[in-house]
């Protein structure tokens, strides 16, 4: 089944970032997901979706070089896994920050900067520095580019969750990578919010030529602005755009059931019958 | 002549300077409120205030134990701070900040044990209360030449050590997933916080006492952080606080018949309330409450962020 996938991405003649080839996953002594074949094209936006416990996270983390494969290959920005983390920009599953924590989001961003080298900035070094002051100018630059400078200075506990998540993400750009990984970066916000964070990512992954690859549990808050899906469930993985993936047939075949695909007058697709956690998928569009 | 406290502040001054004794303690005083002021200020944004606590507490057996040996207490102190935060620091927990709320029985626990053989020890030795009471409480007397170059030695090691690791512990302590991600050691770097942290509370156990420790480790920090939210100006801000509060207080205690613990910390407080009177008239003024009040911005730190 993954097959045709594979050579429709590749027929699109661009390089691929993230490339899996016959890729399992072995974690609590259970097989998450086996023969998992991907080829995400560089500069594409990218949802990973699947039920609840699917393995997700775990694809991300795999992706990291943080989970090692039971069988297969994994190759990210043309290296395995682990070997390119400088050029991948993380966001982890998140928690939001604690209401009393006094740190400004500027300082935030900062750290994803510059936050694993040895040592500690001294009082005004960006005034002699040039390094320092080119150091602030890129966090001014990527806060901007998120538009969170209005808020950028206020302490980060304190701000609304979009509010944080769009610092969280300027972060993780801010050492221009090429890949960014995105663990449940909607989770916990507001249907506005989700629908304005992913065209902020569809942006970044035009504009900037950025692999942006996000897991997400909705796809619909997102799927004007998505490139391509890679549904994980089964076991096993489909990828490929929305339209192909998210369909009646496809899904039947990743989940071996009869699983309906319904699209809505406004567009949203609902998924039915799917085996695994099927309440908690579908009441989220069931209840708007 | 007992000393008098008049309307002439250069009287005043070379009153306080005139015995060795109180040199030793305004040295020693000096040495530790800037290491208190610096590693609080850490442990607060860590949310670990329990954890020092607890190091100062096992202090308070080392120290007696090791006067009822005829040792130095303040050998007592670091032997027993540092041995303690070895053993916290290896308690497994959450890498992320304030990892020890689950064993929070455990640590209560060996707090009470703590306090009660420090007072078996103190008891073996001839029931010298005063002693006890200078242990818990804090005391300036007597302290020696000795003990000073040991608080500045330990003092210039440990910040040594912070000044070197301190982006990364940043970082450990405010995102810790991320920081991991991006291969910061964040479950190594929390265990060599620990240590440094027992090594403060050592440190201030000498000045305040094992049970007034937090004056020093937490008023200070805690002030400073409601003051302003830019993290190299509230650092430099809680080592200037706990510095004058500790000047105060020693200063206050040498002409008054009542102990300096007491002062310290009363000044302490006094500097938090007026943090977070201030901040809360800034939020009042301000729309957020976060934007940096004056009365902070006139303090003598010249501080700015890089």
């Amino acid at each position: 089944m993954s097959e045709a996938m594979t050579s429709s991405s590749e027929a699109l003649g661009a390089a691929v970032a993230v490339r899996a080839e016959g890729a399992s996953v072995i974690l609590g002594g259970r097989m998450l997901w086996s023969a998992v074949d991907l080829a995400v094209p560089t500069g594409s936006f990218v949802a990973v979706l699947g039920p609840n416990g699917v393995g997700k996270s775990t694809l991300v983390r795999a992706l990291l070089g943080s989970i090692p494969l039971r069988t297969g290959r994994l190759t990210v920005l043309g290296r395995p896994p682990g070997a390119a983390s400088h050029e991948i920009g993380y966001l982890p599953q998140r928690r939001s920050f604690e209401p009393g924590l006094r740190v400004r989001g500027i300082d935030i961003v900062r750290l994803g900067l510059d936050g694993d080298r040895w040592g500690m900035p001294l009082m005004g070094s960006s005034r002699v520095s040039r390094r320092a002051r080119a150091a602030a100018e890129r966090v001014a630059e990527v806060i901007e580019l998120v538009g969170a400078s209005s808020y950028a200075r206020r302490p980060i506990g304190g701000l609304s969750g979009g509010e944080q998540q769009r610092l969280l993400i300027a972060q993780a750009l801010v050492r221009r990578p090429r890949l960014m990984l995105l663990d449940e970066p909607l989770d916990s916000l507001d249907l506005p919010n989700q629908g304005a964070i992913a065209a902020l990512l569809a942006r970044i992954s035009r504009e900037h030529q950025v692999t942006v690859m996000m897991v997400a549990h909705d796809v619909n808050p997102i799927l004007p602005y998505l490139d391509r899906v890679v549904y994980l469930a089964g076991g096993s993985a489909v990828e490929g755009s929305p339209r192909e993936v998210i369909t009646g047939a496809t899904l039947s075949r990743l989940y071996s059931a009869a699983i309906e695909v319904l699209e809505t007058s406004d567009g949203r697709l609902v998924v039915v019958g799917e085996p695994e956690a099927p309440h908690h998928h579908s009441a989220r569009h069931d209840g708007q | 002549m007992s000393p008098h406290l008049g309307w002439n502040p250069a009287r005043d001054a070379s009153q306080l300077l005139t015995y060795h004794f109180m040199l030793n303690a305004l040295c020693a005083g000096t040495i530790v409120a800037v290491m208190a002021g610096v590693i609080g200020w850490w442990m607060v944004l860590r949310r670990q205030s329990f954890v020092g606590h607890t190091l100062a507490v096992v202090g308070f057996p080392g120290a007696s134990g090791a006067v009822w040996l005829g040792l130095s207490a303040t050998w007592g102190y670091f032997g027993f701070c540092v041995a303690a935060a070895t053993v916290i620091a290896g308690l497994p927990g959450r890498p992320a900040m304030g990892g020890f709320s689950e064993e929070s029985s455990v640590i209560g626990t060996v707090q009470a044990l703590a306090l009660a053989s420090g007072f078996l020890f103190a008891s073996l030795y001839g029931g010298f209360l005063n002693g006890t009471t200078a242990l818990l409480f804090g005391s300036f007397l007597g302290v020696t030449n000795g003990q000073v170059w040991a608080l500045l030695a330990v003092a210039v090691a440990a910040l040594g050590a912070l000044v070197a690791i301190g982006r990364p512990l940043l970082f450990a302590s405010v995102d810790p997933y991320v920081a991991e991600a991006r291969g910061v050691p964040v479950r190594a770097l929390s265990f060599a916080f620990v240590i440094l942290l027992g090594l403060a509370a050592a440190e201030a156990s000498q000045i305040t006492g094992t049970l007034l420790v937090f004056a020093l480790l937490v008023m200070p920090a805690a002030a400073a952080q409601q003051l302003t939210v830019r993290l190299a100006r509230s650092l430099w801000l809680s080592v200037v606080i706990a510095v004058l509060v500790t000047w105060l207080g020693l200063g206050v205690a040498y002409f008054s018949k009542y102990p300096a613990g007491f002062y310290i910390t009363t000044f302490g407080f006094a500097a938090y309330l007026l943090a977070a009177a201030s901040r809360m008239i800034a939020a009042r003024s301000g729309r957020w409450g976060n934007v940096m009040p004056r009365t902070a911005a006139s303090l003598p730190t010249a501080a700015s962020r890089p």
